[in-house]
């Protein structure tokens, strides 16, 4: 040992000079990352937004009128209309899917119901569709010449002597189920995560002293999870409430908020109205996502570290129960996505019942056909990509590095702001913000030219709108992961006089692979899917397969158009398979650290 | 408290530190210094400032005023990967994902030796605390004393100027820690580093620390080896933090020989006075130290400092029976007194609740502290 101390002490004096430059150096490339981080937040988030809402108070010509666009909302009936029923479809979706995301969470947390891997994957299938897809199946199913409204092409009438059954489906009774569907995966995750953090030892407790199966219900699992059912009402809310793919194709005359701003900025070119609506929009959203956000923290504070997870017992009529529910719920998605498959394959519906490709060539239609699809593609796979780096980078930057602690800060509130803004108003913003040549400054009479100009109308600017779209979700499971890390590797790391980045490639990226993967997967589905954030920015040259989806319904093309949203599911679903193998791998790789 | 010659001689030397938290003051003035080789430890209740101290050593924070001196270098303001320090954190935070060999390989990599030569020298250190041939097992895979021993081996990887340990041992079973107490000690007395062990745990203190630094809210209360500490502590804090101790209300009655206590006087050493205020005062003496007689008995080698007491209750203890005495002389406000005996002396004196017993105080032995109880 003592020639080993001698042998150290030679690189010490070089080593010791410069230590203080390379301190400063250190000290100034982590704030560098960190600017980086803030300048990206308020570029994509906080300016646009700003010019959403100061345009929100000009006209048409671009002549300030104050509050005018909002009065003119809020008097004249039918705009205000889409308010109203844009509350009412969502608190009613709310109530369909609240009860039963909390069953199928409560049958696979609670239960020894069999087959939770499989229920587990089926509750998440209608994330893998785009919510067009949503409504197009519904109208195969319900519509004028559905499957239910014509009696199974006659064969309910030859079997049952029943016709036909038409449920009324373009308005609000569609547009609600379509985004009942659509909050449902959200609301089971939230609420078996819920269900799942609980202490056994109340039950065992509550059951030592007597009390019925309700009363333990009704005092100790519903309270458990309270902050999680309010979470999950206000997630479910806010996802109907803002969506625009349902509305789009089921919601007929039925106006909401988003088909409006859709309306009046496509249709009347109104693009200030369009800001107003977008703003009207905004408020509960965010008013929803802040609620939300307060009560997850008192969550978080309320679970005891040394909790005893419960265990289910086998309780032979209870669990035939649940898999009977849950084996319901998983027919209903099948079912779903097998009439899409089917509707998708018939040459014509309901006529001539021969399936065939016909409809995959999408030559006839509008909307952009295969190049649309590939696009999709390639802003899904670098949204991916981007996505990982810049939400796993965010939070690695601001929950790791020390130093400009106000700064971090405002870059950690700026990250959350995302999840407050539906789709449609990033578009929006987006549109405002990088179409406008410049800007000018009149307190100081100082004209800017745009730079980032350039950006309008290239597959940058969409990757750019989903990487925000998609950012705070991200953002949040990989501060998660990152948090899980002992705090004192980064000091470990220094006082060995290893560069920080050596400990991110080293121990910090690796452990934190299983996250930076779920976010991967979740950037690349839901950038296949979505269609709010995307269909202001796209252009004639850059078809997007949801809005060639959208489109092609527009032109009476339906068959095309559940054709290409089978395109996305079955990507979606390779996916899924991808992001499945790629983690089992991983976690094989990860046994050998934790198996003792 | 510290002059810059002796702070030249100190291979760890810490000036005049203080650190606030806000409004919180983490450590008000403190300084102490180490000796080549010396292990010292910093001891005291949780928030008493020891962590931070540590810290500021380590490099991981930095104080708002003072200085810190390794082999006479002012590394005040650098940080602490340029100190050349060792650290051994409470949690031990080892890379999961990394084997023990490539844990403790971490730092030598990244100093610029090659690959081969640090797996030899990760090797060579694993061997060193005792645990050759586990270098392929990941840390999950360990029992918690071989991490900590890997964690150890990280540490001086890259044989360290001084060697920090925060709370070494507490993650571990009690079994464990007081096997680990003296193999660390051992290590560090072969590797002759400096050591700075920060602890909560006065056994713990004790037994590993060639010097104590006891503190109290962000001060250092008493700097001193383990056995002064315990036999002369300065204040009433450092009685009662390092084992037990009574305290009994007396009174100065102007003589520096002698106390008040109830109806009698006792005789103390003039030494034994910590300077304080006259008038009210208190007598200390540690259980160990009360020396129990039959009533009545002659006692030629403790000639004062005699009382008269009932046992109120006593405590079987094992080695030893603990006694609590009611002690007849002593003032109205005096609580019982706590005494060990014993086993064998208990039971010669046939001791049982309510019986008459003598209880001295050896002079020697007895503290007097100023003020109020």
């Amino acid at each position: 040992m003592p020639e080993i101390v001698l042998e150290e002490r030679e690189g010490l004096l070089s080593r010791l000079s410069g230590a203080l430059s390379e301190l400063m150096a250190e000290r100034w490339m982590k704030g560098a990352f960190i600017g980086l981080i803030g300048v990206y937040l308020t570029v994509l988030v906080a300016l646009p937004l700003y010019g959403l809402l100061s345009k929100s108070l000009y006209d048409k010509t671009g002549a300030f009128i104050g509050l005018a666009n909002f009065t003119r909302f809020f008097s004249e009936a039918a705009l205000f209309s889409s308010l109203s029923h844009s509350f009412f479809v969502s608190m009613t979706a709310t109530a369909f899917a609240l009860p039963l995301g909390f069953a199928f969470a409560y049958c696979l947390t609670r239960t020894s119901v069999p087959g939770k891997k499989v229920f587990r994957a089926m509750a998440m299938a209608p994330l893998l569709a785009p919510t067009l897809m949503h409504g197009l199946v519904l109208i195969y199913l319900f519509g004028k010449k559905g499957l239910v409204t014509k009696g199974f092409f006659g064969a309910a009438q030859a079997l049952f002597g029943v016709s036909g059954f038409d449920i009324g489906l373009y308005g609000a009774t569609g547009i609600i189920i379509a985004e009942a569907l659509y909050a449902f995966p959200p609301v089971f995750l939230i609420l078996s995560v819920a269900l799942s953090m609980t202490d056994a030892r109340l039950y065992e407790a509550a059951e030592a002293l007597g009390a019925s199966k309700f009363r333990i219900f009704r005092t100790i699992t519903l309270p458990g999870v309270k902050f999680g059912l309010v979470s999950a009402f206000f997630v479910s809310f806010i996802s109907s409430f803002t969506d625009f793919g349902a509305p789009k194709v089921v919601g007929g005359s039925y106006n909401v908020l988003a088909t409006d701003i859709y309306k009046h900025v496509i249709g009347q070119q109104n693009f200030s109205m369009g800001a107003a609506v977008s703003v009207i929009l905004l408020i509960p959203t965010a008013l929803a996502f802040l609620a939300n956000h307060i009560i997850q923290r008192r969550q978080s504070a309320g679970v005891a570290a040394k909790a005893v997870p419960y265990s289910p017992g086998i309780n032979p009529a209870r669990d035939r129960l649940a898999f009977l529910f849950c084996a319901f719920i998983s027919l209903l998605f099948l079912v779903y996505l097998g009439v899409g498959l089917y509707a998708s394959l018939v040459d014509v519906w309901p006529y001539k019942l021969q399936l065939g490709f016909r409809h995959y060539d999408f030559n006839a239609t509008g909307g952009g056909g295969y190049a649309a699809y590939f696009n999709s593609l390639r802003m899904a796979f670098y949204s991916a990509v981007a996505g990982c780096v810049m939400a796993f980078g965010a939070a690695y930057v601001l929950e790791k590095f020390k130093e400009f602690p106000r700064l971090r800060q405002f870059c950690s509130q700026l990250s959350l702001l995302p999840m407050a803004l539906p789709g449609l108003v990033i578009g929006l913003a987006y549109i405002f913000f990088f179409n406008a040549p410049g800007f000018s400054i009149e307190a100081i009479g100082l004209y800017i030219p745009n730079p980032l100009n350039g950006l309008y109308g290239t597959m940058a600017l969409l990757v750019l709108s989903n990487l925000i779209y998609f950012h705070t979700v991200s953002f949040l499971t990989a501060g998660t992961a990152l948090k899980q890390l002992d705090n004192e590797f980064e000091s470990v790391s220094e006082s060995l006089s290893a560069p920080f980045t050596r400990l991110l490639t080293r121990v910090t990226a690796p452990v934190c692979l299983p996250a930076i993967l779920e976010i991967g997967y979740y950037f690349f589905v839901r950038s296949m899917t979505t269609l709010s954030a995307v269909i202001f920015l796209y252009s004639a040259d850059l078809p997007i397969a949801a809005v060639a989806v959208a489109n092609m319904d527009d032109a009476g093309d339906t068959a095309p158009a559940i054709a290409m949203c089978m395109l996305i599911v079955v990507t979606n679903l390779v996916a899924r398979l991808l992001y499945g193998f790629a983690t089992s791998g991983l976690q094989k790789r990860t046994r050998a650290w934790t198996r003792r | 408290m510290t002059s810059g010659r002796e702070a030249q001689n100190a291979h760890l030397s810490v000036w005049g530190v203080c650190k606030n938290f806000g409004d919180f003051t983490a450590l008000d003035d403190v300084s102490f210094n180490a000796a080549k080789g010396e292990m010292l430890c910093l001891l005291g209740p949780s928030g008493c400032g020891k962590t931070t101290a540590l810290r500021i050593v380590a490099g991981l924070e930095f104080q708002d005023a003072g200085r810190v001196f390794i082999n006479g270098d002012d590394v005040s303001m650098r940080p602490v990967s340029k100190r050349n320090i060792g650290i051994v954190f409470q949690s031990y935070a080892l890379f999961p994902n990394l084997t023990a060999a490539q844990n403790v390989a971490y730092g030598l990599v990244s100093s610029g030796r090659g690959r081969a030569r640090s797996r030899e020298r990760a090797n060579e250190l694993l061997a060193l605390v005792g645990l050759p041939g586990i270098g392929g097992k990941y840390p999950a895979q360990l029992s918690g004393g071989q991490q900590q021993r890997v964690a150890l081996a990280r540490a001086m990887a890259l044989s360290p100027e001084i060697l920090l340990l925060d709370e070494p041992l507490s993650a571990l079973d009690a079994q464990v820690r007081i096997h680990l107490r003296s193999e660390i000690k051992k290590l560090q007395r072969e590797l002759g580093v400096t050591t700075i062990m920060v602890t909560h745990d006065q056994e713990e203190g004790l037994t590993m620390a060639d010097r104590i630094l006891l503190m109290r809210d962000g001060k250092v209360i008493q700097d001193a080896p383990p056995d002064k500490l315990y036999d002369q502590p300065a204040t009433p804090f450092a009685a009662s933090f390092l084992g037990s101790m009574n305290f009994l209300p007396a009174l100065d009655v102007g003589d520096p020989k002698r106390v008040g206590f109830g109806r009698v006087s006792l005789a103390v050493l003039k030494s034994a006075w910590k300077k304080g205020d006259p008038g009210t005062c208190q007598l200390a003496i540690r259980p160990e130290d009360v020396v129990i007689r039959a009533p009545g008995a002659q006692d030629v080698t403790y000639a004062g400092n005699v009382l008269e007491a009932r046992v109120a209750s006593l405590e079987f203890r094992g080695p030893l029976y603990r006694l609590t005495l009611r002690l007849v002389d002593g003032p109205d406000d005096c609580p019982p007194l706590i005494a060990d005996v014993s086993a064998r002396l208990a039971g010669r004196l046939d001791l049982s609740d309510g019986a008459a017993v003598q209880a001295i105080f050896p002079v020697e032995l007895l503290h007097v502290y100023a003020g109020g109880l």
